[in-house]
This record gives C-alpha cells, structure tokens and sequence, in this order.
C-alpha cells in the first residue's frame, strides 16, 4: 500500500471520522447502539453499502448528467441498501428483525451519499472503493465503542453475556436505564468528540463569530 | 444495432437531453433487475426464517424448548388448529398456513371492528378466526396455546398464552414483539418476570376472568394471590395493558366462548 492509499483507509478513522469530525450519521449511532451485537450488524451493513456505492458510482461517473447526478447516485444506494436489507433478513432474522427500518434508513445516511458526491464523482473505482471502506470503519469504530458502553452499563452484559449481573437477576449491578434510552449515545458520542480533540487539537474548529469584548463608550 | 444505437447515445455530451434519459433508462433497468432478483432468489430462505421464529415463540411459551434445543423437534407435538371466534369452535376455514390473523383483522371481510367500550386491549379490529396451537394428543392436550395483543404504553404487545389441560391454570406467558420502553416496559421480555406466571389461575370458580398484574410485589398470604402476578417496577401503563389484553382475550369477546365450550366438552 503507499501513502496515498493508506491516508485514504486509515485518514478517516481517527483523523476524518464522519461521525466525530464530521459530525454525520448521528441519526443511526443514536438508534441502533443499545446493543453490542445489533451495532455490529449495523457497521457491517453501512460498510458494505458505503464501499460499494462509491465503488459503483464511480464506475459510471463518466457518464453521469450533472442536471441528475444526486437522483442518479441515490438510486444506487437505495438498491444496495435493499440487497443488504434482503441478505440480512434471509441469514441474519434475529438481529435484523430488532434492527428493523433503521437498515432501510441507511439510505438517508449522510455518510453515504457524502462519500458519493465527495469522493467517487472524482475518483476511480478501486481508489474510491477503499475510500467507502474506511469510512465504514471509522463509523464503526464509534458505533462499537457506544454500543459497548451502552450495553456493558445499561444491561450490565456484553454479547448478550453478562458481565456485570444486574439486581433483578440476583447480582450487584443496579442497571444505568438511562444507558438504553437514545440520549445516552449522544452523551457517550460528545465525550468521545471531546476527548479526541483534546488528543488532536488540529481537529477543533474555529469559533464561527467571535463575540467582542464589549466596549465601554462611557468613560467612568 | 441496438447497441450501436447506444453507443451513440452514451457518446453524446453528458448533459444533452438524450443522454439523460438514457442514462436514467439504463440505471432503473440495471437496479430493478438487481433489486427484484436479490427479493426472488433469498425469500424463500427468509420465510423458513419467519416460520422457524413463529414456532420458536410458541414451543418457548409452552416451555418445550430446552436452552440450545431443536425447535423443529419440539414443535413436532404441537398442532395448529383454526377457531372461529363467533361460534366459540374448532373450524376447518384457513387450514393453509398463509393465514396470517393480524393481516385478516385488517380485511373488513374477515374481521369485526370492536365497540369502544368493549375494547380494553385497544387493538380496534379483531379476525373471525384465530389460530391456537395444542400441544400433545389433539384430543387429550396437554396445553393450548393463544395469541393475544395489545396496547401497551408505547406499542402493541403482540405474544402468545399458554394454558393448561384445565384450561384455568396459565402455562407460560410470552411477548415476541414489541416496543415499550427498554430496562422499564421491555422487562416483559425478562425471564425472571416471565417465569412468575406458571401456575397462576386465570379464571375465578365462577369463570369469571381474574387474572391481572398487579402494583408492586403479591402479597403470596392474600387469598387472590393465585390471581395476581407483580407489576413492572416503573412501567404502571404496560403492565396495565398486560392484564387488560388478557382480560380481553380471555373473557367472552375473546376466547371465552371458545374455552367455555370446550370446558363442557371435557366434562
């Protein structure tokens, strides 16, 4: 691997993580992370939509009218999606059937349609194949690690495998409830923004607007 | 020819109005044909998934399915059987498996709206006929199991009711969908709270129906305790809803007629 194609793989995993630099694909790492084993499933099905949409779409960007290149880039997801959502449904029912619309929903993911439009418009097929690949892997790197968190505190399990034994089975573990419900994933994703760009002050941004000093035009 | 007359299109500047329409033309075929064959080819794998999580709910509810064991072999002494809800009897209508009674409550043809005040499981219609499944001999069964659903606080509860040869004591009691609150309304997917129900009495010596989840922890000394089963800590309305579903679906609009005579018939 050189360089280039390396930075392309790895970049987005720290570095240009969409969920935590680029702040997209939130919707779904909020929803689908209460369980370890339901996130999981989720990152192998974005991985694989997002690597071979940009693959796809970049084998006809030659050939793509601008007037119609978002309708034409969408109806190539939206078919892969319905492929991913088909083959989990015949050989994965269980997980999938708790997972329900928000497989379908990976459709609407900003990730997908913003590595499309970003990256594979411009680039060729295998470049920006690897390109979709590690941006499913830096959105499964946060969604692993919130799903974690959220099932190991929550259910006091990992896997489905307790870890942890809860009060209500006979342990010593009084359950996080709040750790099941949506808003917990936003706090464990701000913490996990913070504490990356503490680690990497590049990633902070500018203030948008400055507010100024206030200026006292009344000398005292 | 075809294909020249293609190429000729595919030729043309991207953005002038042939090119368009054809790229679009091409796209929607190549998709659809993707799409459809992916649909084709992979249901019949996923409707053995469907009947084989169907049959889990109910061999788990009768409580024949040991941890790690083979659905296939533990359904094998449990028989599907059609009951028509207005006559309280075994009939012979959708012995096909397509029928799906959730899909019927829907068709006015099959299905009867539900008066307001009679409706305490809040579900709005019901199907003419329902499934029940006995488990054992079909003539000296060991357990019959029902669907029920309902309203929760959140969703409609959708499970099934195991009860024994007496048709009074409850066998096992089950949800496989729902969508109550996780940690509070969800724990009525939580073993431990399942397992309370075995051996609770549904009905009253006059028949009526009796059975509820009660507030808080059974008093085991009361006299009704064989009629109460603990209520979810934080979850009042879906407990509530779980003793109002029953209610529904054991009392007469239910299937109380159905039961009552096949009470008659055992005695």
């Amino acid at each position: 691997m050189d360089a280039d194609t390396k930075k392309v793989v790895f970049d987005p995993l720290v570095d240009n993580n969409p969920i935590t630099l680029q702040i997209l694909g939130i919707c779904s790492a909020l929803a689908v992370t209460t369980t370890l084993a339901a996130s999981l499933l989720m990152c192998v099905a974005l991985t694989t939509v997002v690597a071979f949409s940009n693959a796809s779409i970049s084998m006809i960007r030659n050939h793509v009218p601008s007037s119609i290149r978002i309708i034409v880039q969408m109806t190539i997801i939206a078919s892969l999606v319905i492929v991913v959502d088909q083959l989990l449904k015949a050989f994965a029912y269980d997980i999938a059937k708790t997972l329900s619309v928000f497989v379908g929903l990976i459709i609407t993911n900003c990730i997908v349609l913003g590595r499309a439009e970003a990256f594979a418009m411009k680039n060729p097929p295998g470049i920006s194949f690897l390109d979709g690949l590690g941006n499913g892997l830096g959105y499964s790197i946060v969604l692993i690690v919130v799903g974690a968190t959220r099932e190991l505190f929550g259910s006091g399990s990992l896997l489905g495998y307790t870890i942890l034994p809860s009060v209500t089975e006979g342990g010593w573990y009084y359950t996080n409830g709040m750790m099941l419900l949506p808003p917990s994933a936003f706090f464990i994703i701000g913490l996990m923004i913070w504490g990356i760009r503490s680690w990497k002050p590049a990633q902070v941004e500018k203030p948008d607007y400055q507010i100024s000093a206030a200026h006292n035009t009344e000398s005292a | 020819m075809i294909v020249e007359r293609l190429k000729g299109l595919l030729g043309q500047p991207n953005d002038s109005t042939e090119k368009t329409l054809a790229v679009t033309v091409i796209l929607c075929l190549a998709c659809s044909i993707i799409v459809s064959a992916a649909a084709v080819l992979l249901r019949p794998v996923q409707a053995v998934n469907a009947e084989l999580d169907r049959k889990r709910n109910i061999v788990t509810v009768a409580g024949l399915l040991d941890e790690g064991g083979d659905v296939e072999a533990a359904f094998a002494n449990v028989e599907r059987r059609m009951v028509d809800l207005e006559t309280g009897e075994f009939t012979d209508e959708f012995m096909d498996t397509g029928y799906d009674q959730y899909v019927a409550a829907r068709d006015p043809a099959l299905s009867m709206a539900i008066p307001a005040d009679e409706d305490i499981a809040g579900i709005g219609r019901r199907a003419r006929y329902a499934e029940v499944y006995l488990v054992g001999d079909a003539n000296e069964f060991d357990q019959i199991i029902l669907p029920i659903h309902g309203l929760g606080l959140w969703s409609t509860l959708y499970g099934f009711v195991s009860l024994e040869s007496d048709l009074t004591t409850i066998a096992g009691l089950k949800f496989y969908d729902h969508a109550e609150t996780p940690g509070l309304g969800g724990e009525v997917d939580n073993p431990a709270w399942q397992a309370k129900w075995p051996g609770k009495l549904a009905y009253d010596e006059s028949g009526e129906v009796k059975i509820e989840v009660v507030k808080g922890v059974v008093d085991n000394n009361a006299s009704d305790a064989a009629y109460a089963v603990d209520g979810l800590a934080g979850a009042t309305l879906t407990s509530r809803g779980v003793s109002q579903l029953l209610r529904y679906w054991l009392d007469e609009q239910g299937f109380g007629a159905f039961l009552s005579k096949l009470r008659q018939q055992e005695t």
